[in-house]
C-alpha cells in the first residue's frame, strides 16, 4: 500500500490526440495501480464517491441535476453557501442588506481569490449572471433566476444584457434588483446555477474554460481530471478562503448508473460514499454495512399527473376517486421500505417557513370507506357497469415506477370491476415529452425542489407554467393566491397564502400524490461532517476524518 | 488477393455512408429529443439549442452537414455533454474497450482453442463431454448474471480482486481481470465448440490422412497440418465477434463501472444524443468492416487450399 | 452481439432428398443427451402453455402481507414471492411462456425472411446476389443495440402484447442476416446439382425451383441453426430487459425476471435463482437438442 506516484502523463485527450489515450493505456500497467483502492483513505485523505450519473457539464451554468451539483458545488462558492446541515450561510458574501420594499438586495463580498491568484470579486458575479441570462445563453436552468429584474426579458432577447438587475457597484459590493420581493433569495443564492464563473478565464478560453488545463475555481476543490463516463477527480485548492479547514485532499466521483454495482463497491470498501441505494434492500444493507445507511427526508414528491384537459380526468370527481383509493401507505411502507412518507399533501413536510397544514379532505379515513366513496363518485360521474372507466397509465420504465404502477393499478381495479387500467411503459425521453405535450391520460412523475421553499411545488400547477404544468390545471383562485404570495414580503403571511393555494389544488386533485421520497445514502461511519439534511447536499468542505 | 482486399476496402466507404445515413434517419425518427427532460426547457432556450446544434435544419441539410464534418475528421459536439466533442468522448472510452475486447478475445482464443482441441482429440470420451457441457453452460449464462455474481463473491465477499472500476485515473491490470473473465466466458464457450467441430473435421480430412500415411509424428500432424485448417472457422468467427465485443459490452461496462464505448452507445441512444450515437455507430461500422476484412485475409492466408495454389 | 455463431463454413454440406430425415431421426434417437433434451423441451413447452392457466396464483395478484418472502410451503409459495408480493411460481411459468414465445416467434421471423432471402440470392447469383449481400453487409454494420432501441421507440402502441410482437420482430430482424448467409452458402452448393437441372429442364420457373426444390433441401442446417438460435434470442431479450426495453408490465419474461432479480441478489436471491435456473435448463436442453440434430443430420460427425 502506501502513497502512490502520480500518473506519468495527463490522460485528458484533446481534439487532436485521438490515440494519446491508447498510449496512456499502455503506460501505467504495473505497480501501484494494481493495489486495492481504499474508498475512504484516512492516510491519503481521499474519498471515492459513487455519484448518481455522469455530469452533462461542469460549467455550473449548464448543470441541471443533483449529481452535477455534487461536483460543481465543491468547486465553486456562490454568494451564499451551505453548512453541513444544508442551511444557507455566508459564502462569497460576508453579509447582505435588504431594502425596505424587499426589491433590492445588496451583497457585501469578502476578499478572496480564484485558484490562480486573481481576485474573485463582484465583477465576476456580474459577468456570470449576465452570461447565464444573456440572449445567446444555452443554459436550460436560467429561468430559476427570473425573479431578478428584467431577467426574463434579457433571456428572451427583448432587452440588452446591460439592463439585467445585477450590478457590481464596486469590487466588493454587488446589488441585485428584483421583479418582486423574494424572501427566499438567500436560499436561491446558494443554488448551483448562481455559482460564479471566472471572468478572465471564460473570456480567454470561451467554452473550453472547463478543461482542467484552463479552469480556475474559487471553492475548496479544483478539477484535476475528467475521464468521460468514468471518473471526475477533484483536488484540493490551496487558495480557497477557508482552505485551512478543509480536511480531504482528493475526491473521486464515479457515475454509477447501476445502483447495485455501487452498493457492492461500498461493500468491498472501494467507495466511501454512495449517493443512493435501492430502498427495498435497506434491511440487508444495514446488516452488511453497519453504520453506513443514512436515510433522511428529502424534498421530492412522487405523484401521478392526471391530464385535466381530456376525458376522463377533466371531471374532478374521477380525479378525487382515484386519489382517495390509491393505497399510498402500502407503497410507502412495503414498496419503498426506507421510511418514505405517504403523501397526503402537495408540499413535503419540513420545508422551510411553511406549516404544511394542507391535506386531502379525506386523509384520515380508512381505506375501505375511501373505496366506497370513490365508487360513489365514479357512479355520480356517470361510470358504471354499462359505462366502464377505462384509462391508460403511462409510466417510466425505470427505477421503482413499474413496481408502484402495478400496485396503483390493483388499487383502482379494486374500486369496482368496471374500472379498467392499462399500463404502458415508456423510455424517459419519450415519457417526459408526452407529459409536457399533454399526450397522456395519467402519468407517473416526480418533482425535486430546486431550493428549500414551498414555491417550488406550487409552480407545477400554475397556469403560466405552461408545459411544465403537466395536468393542464388552470384555477384562477389558485393562480391569484400564488401571485399574491410572490408579492408578499412577510414570511408568515406568505406561508398562509401558499397554504390556501395548496389546499385548493388538493381539493381539485390534478395530481394523485404518491409518496415523499427519502434521500438514501451509504456513508462510511468515520466520515465526519456529513449531516443528513432536507436538500441532500453534502459539501466536502465540511468533511472530517474520525478515528484516523 | 490484394485486389480483393482493395476492392473490399473501397466498397466499405459507400457501405459506411449508407450506414451513417440510415442510422441518422432512424435516430431522428425516434420520438423525443436530446433536450427533453423532466424539467421542461423554456421554449426560447430550446429553440436556441436547436439552432446551435443545427437541429432546426431540414433533415437532408443535417445529413450533409454531418458528413461534411466527417470528411474533416470532425464528429461534432455531443448534444448531452456540453463540454466535450464526440471525438473526445470516444477517444476516452476507446482504449478501455480495446483492451477489454482484445484481451478477452485473446484469452478466449487461447483457452477455447485449447479446450476444443482437447475435446476433438478425446472425442466422445469423458473430457469431450465435460468440455462440451462447460461450453454450453458458458453460452447460456448471460453476463448480467455472471457479472454481478463474480463481483459479489470474488470482489466483495472474498476480496481477492477489486470489484469495479479501474485504479482511479490509471489502468491497473488487476482491475480488468474480472471484466475480461466475464467477457470471455461466452467467447470461450463458442470458440471451444467451433474448434472441436472443425478439428474433428480436419482430422478426418484427406490431407491429414496423407500426412499420417507419410509417417509424420502425431504431434506434427495435429499442430502443423490439422490445426491451421481447424483454425479457419474460428478466425472467421473471431473477427466480427471482436467488433461486437468491443462495442457491445454494455453490461460489463455498467456492472464493472468501466469507461467504454459500449456503455456510451446505449446511454446516448436512450438520451437521444444524436451526434454521440452516430459517432459510436461509425466506430462500430469501421470495426466490423475492418475486422471482417482482417478475418477474411487471415483465412485466405492460412487456408492450405489457396496456399498450395 | 455475437451473430456469427455457425457460419456456412462448418455447417454440413447440402443434404439431398427426403429419405435422410428418416435416417436422421433414428440417429437422433440414439443420442442420449439429445433424447433427454427433447423430453425436457417438451415438458417445458407444456409447462409454458398450461402452467400459468393451471397454477393457483396469477402473475399480477399482489399479496400485501407476503412481500418478498423466501420459498416456503405456506400458501404454496414454493419459489417465494417477489418484492411486490407476487408469487414466483406463477411469474416464472409465465415468464417461461413469454420467453419461449419470443424465442420461437423471432426464430420463425428470422427463418422466413432469412431462408427466402438467402435462397433467392444464392440461386440467382451474379448481380442480384452481389446487391442483396451488400445490403446484408450494411445491415450487419449497424449495432444491434442501437437498432433495437430505435425500433422499440419508433413504433409505439399501448397494447403490451403488440409491443411483445415488436420485440420478436426487432430481434428477428437482426437474426435473419446470419440465416440468410447460411442459406445462401447452401444454395450455391446446391444450384448446380442434377435435380436442379432436371427441374429446369422440366420447365419450372426460377422462383418455383427456389421454393420447391432448394428450400426443402437447405432446411437441415437451417433447423439446426434455428434450434441453437432460440437460446441466443432469449438471452438477447434478457439484455433488453436489463436496459429497460424488454417486455414491460404487466407481462414478464425470464429475461425480465432475471434482470430484476439480479438487482435483488442480496435481499431476495430466490428472485434470481428460480428464473435463472429455469432459463439455464431451457437453454441447455435446446443446445443439446440442436447439437444432437446437427450430429444426426450430418452423417460424418458421429
Amino acid at each position: 500500500m502506501g502513497r502512490c506516484l502520480p500518473p506519468p502523463q495527463p490522460f485528458w485527450i484533446n481534439r487532436r490526440g485521438l490515440f494519446a489515450g491508447a498510449a496512456g493505456a499502455g503506460a501505467a500497467l504495473g505497480g501501484c495501480a494494481n493495489s486495492q483502492i481504499i474508498g475512504f483513505d484516512k492516510r491519503a485523505k481521499s474519498l471515492d464517491i459513487c455519484n448518481n450519473a455522469e455530469p452533462d457539464s461542469l460549467d455550473p451554468q449548464m448543470c441541471t441535476s443533483a449529481w452535477e451539483n455534487n461536483i460543481v458545488g465543491n468547486m465553486f462558492i456562490g454568494l451564499m453557501t451551505e453548512d453541513a446541515d444544508g442551511h444557507p450561510i455566508p459564502g462569497m458574501a460576508e453579509h447582505y442588506e435588504i431594502s425596505d420594499d424587499g426589491l433590492t438586495w445588496t451583497f457585501f463580498l469578502r476578499r478572496a481569490q480564484w485558484s490562480d491568484g486573481r481576485a474573485c470579486n463582484a465583477h465576476d458575479f456580474q459577468f456570470s449572471y449576465r452570461r447565464l441570462l444573456a440572449a445567446q445563453s444555452l443554459s436550460t436552468y436560467a429561468s430559476l433566476l427570473y425573479p431578478i429584474k428584467n431577467a426574463e426579458a434579457v433571456n428572451s432577447g427583448r432587452l440588452p444584457v446591460e439592463d439585467l438587475g445585477v450590478t457590481a457597484i464596486d469590487d466588493l459590493t454587488l446589488e441585485i434588483k428584483l421583479e418582486h420581493p423574494a424572501p427566499y433569495l438567500a436560499q436561491l443564492m446558494k443554488h448551483y446555477i448562481t455559482l460564479p464563473t471566472p471572468k478572465h478565464i471564460v473570456l480567454k478560453h470561451g467554452d473550453d474554460w472547463v478543461h482542467p488545463d484552463n479552469i480556475v475555481v474559487n471553492g475548496p476543490y479544483t478539477l484535476k481530471r475528467w475521464w468521460s463516463n468514468y471518473i471526475v477527480h477533484l483536488e484540493r485548492n490551496p487558495r480557497f478562503f477557508d482552505a485551512s479547514n478543509v480536511a480531504l485532499d482528493n475526491l473521486y466521483f464515479y457515475p454509477s448508473n447501476d445502483v447495485n454495482a455501487a452498493a457492492r463497491k461500498v461493500m468491498s470498501g472501494e467507495a466511501g460514499w454512495s449517493t443512493r441505494f435501492a430502498s427495498n434492500q435497506v434491511a440487508d444493507l444495514r446488516k452488511a454495512l453497519p453504520g453506513y445507511v443514512r436515510i433522511a427526508p428529502f424534498l421530492v414528491c412522487n405523484y401521478f399527473s392526471l391530464n385535466c384537459t381530456k376525458a376522463p380526468f377533466n371531471d374532478v370527481r374521477v380525479r378525487q376517486a382515484l386519489a382517495m383509493s390509491y393505497d399510498r401507505d402500502f407503497v410507502a411502507t412495503q414498496i419503498y421500505r426506507t421510511g418514505e412518507r405517504p403523501a397526503y399533501s402537495l408540499v413535503p413536510p419540513g420545508i422551510a417557513n411553511y406549516p404544511g397544514s394542507a391535506r386531502y379532505g379525506w386523509s384520515g379515513q380508512p381505506m375501505a370507506a375511501r373505496r366506497e366513496a370513490a365508487e360513489r363518485l365514479l357512479r355520480a360521474a356517470g361510470y358504471g357497469p354499462n359505462n366502464p372507466l377505462r384509462f391508460e397509465f403511462s409510466l417510466l420504465a425505470t427505477s421503482d415506477n413499474p413496481r408502484v404502477a402495478v400496485v396503483a393499478q390493483a388499487d383502482w381495479r379494486a374500486i369496482a370491476p368496471w374500472v379498467v387500467v392499462e399500463l404502458h411503459s415508456f423510455e424517459a425521453q419519450v415519457h417526459y415529452a408526452n407529459l409536457q405535450a399533454r399526450n397522456y391520460q395519467i402519468g407517473s412523475a416526480a418533482w425535486v425542489a430546486d431550493f428549500n421553499d414551498a414555491r417550488n411545488f406550487l409552480y407545477l400547477l400554475e397556469t403560466r407554467s405552461g408545459p411544465q404544468n403537466t395536468p393542464g390545471y388552470s384555477n384562477a383562485a389558485f393562480d391569484q393566491l400564488v401571485l399574491a404570495s410572490d408579492n408578499e414580503g412577510d414570511v408568515d403571511k406568505r406561508a398562509q397564502l401558499m397554504t390556501q393555494a395548496e389546499q385548493i389544488s388538493l381539493d381539485d386533485a390534478p395530481f394523485c400524490m404518491s409518496v415523499f421520497l427519502n434521500s438514501n445514502n451509504l456513508v462510511h461511519p468515520d466520515l465526519g461532517g456529513y449531516e443528513d439534511n432536507l436538500e441532500d447536499i453534502h459539501r466536502a468542505r465540511w468533511f472530517r476524518i474520525k478515528n484516523g | 488477393m490484394l485486389a480483393q482486399a482493395l476492392r473490399r476496402t473501397l466498397l466499405a466507404i459507400p457501405t459506411v455512408l449508407v450506414v451513417i445515413i440510415g442510422a441518422f434517419l432512424l435516430m431522428h425518427a425516434a420520438p423525443g429529443g436530446p433536450f427533453t427532460s423532466q424539467r421542461q426547457v423554456p421554449e426560447v432556450i430550446e429553440r436556441r439549442l436547436e439552432r446551435h446544434y443545427g437541429l432546426d435544419l431540414p433533415i437532408g441539410d443535417q445529413i450533409v452537414r454531418y458528413v461534411g464534418g466527417l470528411l474533416h475528421g470532425d464528429l461534432g459536439p455531443s448534444m448531452k455533454y456540453r463540454d466535450k466533442t464526440v471525438a473526445q468522448i470516444i477517444a476516452e472510452g476507446a482504449p478501455t474497450s480495446a483492451v477489454l475486447g482484445f484481451s478477452a478475445m485473446a484469452l478466449a482464443l487461447a483457452i477455447g482453442a485449447g479446450l476444443g482441441i482437447l475435446a476433438a482429440l478425446r472425442q466422445n470420451r469423458a473430457q469431450d463431454y465435460f468440455v462440451m457441457a462447460m461450453a454450453i453452460i458458458g453460452v447460456c449464462l448471460p453476463a448480467l448474471v455472471v457479472g454481478p455474481l463474480l463481483q459479489m463473491y470474488l470482489g466483495v465477499d472474498l476480496r481477492w480482486l477489486p470489484s469495479s472500476g479501474l485504479y482511479r485515473d490509471e489502468f491497473g491490470l488487476r482491475y480488468l481481470i474480472l471484466p475480461i473473465l466475464t467477457l470471455s466466458l461466452p467467447l470461450i464457450a463458442v470458440i471451444s465448440r467451433l474448434m472441436r467441430a472443425s478439428m474433428i473435421e480436419a482430422l478426418r480430412s484427406n490431407a491429414i490422412r496423407t500426412a499420417r500415411a507419410k509417417g509424420l509424428p502425431e504431434w506434427q500432424v495435429i499442430v502443423k497440418h490439422a490445426l491451421p485448417i481447424a483454425l479457419l472457422p474460428v478466425i472467421s468467427y473471431a473477427g466480427p465477434a471482436l467488433a461486437g465485443v468491443m462495442s457491445g459490452s454494455f453490461v460489463i461496462e455498467t456492472v464493472y463501472q468501466l469507461p467504454g464505448i459500449g456503455k456510451q452507445l446505449v446511454l446516448a441512444a436512450q438520451q437521444r444524443d444524436y451526434t454521440l450515437v452516430m459517432g459510436v455507430v461509425l466506430v462500430y461500422s469501421f470495426l466490423i468492416i475492418a475486422f471482417n476484412l482482417a478475418s477474411d485475409i487471415m483465412y485466405r492466408v492460412l487456408d492450405p487450399r489457396t496456399r498450395a495454389s | 452481439m455475437t451473430d456469427l455463431l455457425y457460419d456456412d463454413v462448418i455447417m454440413p454440406r447440402a443434404i439431398r432428398g427426403r429419405s435422410l430425415w428418416e435416417d436422421a431421426r433414428r440417429r437422433l434417437m440414439r443420442n442420449p443427451a439429445a433424447v433427454v433434451s427433447l423430453y425436457v423441451v417438451a415438458i417445458l413447452v407444456l409447462l409454458a402453455i398450461f402452467g400459468p392457466i393451471l397454477w393457483i396464483y396469477k402473475i399480477d395478484e399482489i399479496f400485501r402481507d407476503r412481500v418478498a418472502i423466501a420459498p416456503t410451503f405456506d400458501h404454496l409459495h414454493i419459489f417465494g414471492t417477489d418484492t411486490e408480493g407476487r408469487d414466483m411460481v406463477a411469474r416464472t411459468l409465465f415468464g417461461l411462456r413469454i420467453s419461449l414465445l419470443v424465442g420461437f416467434a423471432a426464430t420463425l421471423v428470422a427463418l422466413t425472411i432469412g431462408v427466402a432471402y438467402g435462397a433467392i440470392a444464392g440461386f440467382f447469383g451474379g448481380a442480384v446476389d452481389e446487391f442483396m449481400m451488400r445490403i446484408v453487409d450494411v445491415l450487419y454494420a449497424i449495432p444491434f443495440i442501437f437498432f433495437v432501441i430505435v425500433l422499440m421507440t419508433l413504433i409505439d402502441t399501448p397494447d403490451p402484447f403488440v409491443k411483445l410482437m415488436l420485440i420478436f420482430m426487432a430481434i428477428g430482424a437482426v437474426e435473419w442476416l446470419t440465416m440468410a448467409r447460411i442459406v445462401r452458402g447452401q444454395t450455391i452448393a446446391l444450384r448446380n446439382m442434377e435435380f436442379v437441372e432436371a427441374a429446369r429442364a422440366a420447365g419450372a420457373r426460377p422462383m418455383e425451383i427456389v421454393f420447391r426444390h432448394i428450400v426443402p433441401n437447405v432446411l437441415g442446417p437451417v433447423v439446426v441453426y434455428a434450434t441453437l438460435n432460440i437460446p441466443v434470442i432469449i438471452l438477447a431479450e434478457s439484455f433488453l430487459s436489463f436496459i429497460g426495453l424488454g417486455v414491460q408490465e404487466p407481462l414478464t419474461s425470464l429475461g425480465r425476471l432475471i434482470s430484476d432479480g439480479s438487482g435483488q441478489m442480496i435481499n431476495a436471491p430466490w428472485m434470481l435463482v428460480t428464473p435463472a435456473a429455469t432459463m439455464l435448463i431451457a437453454l441447455l436442453a435446446m443446445n443439446f437438442l440442436g447439437d444432437g440434430l446437427r450430429d444426426a443430420l450430418d452423417p460424418k460427425d458421429r
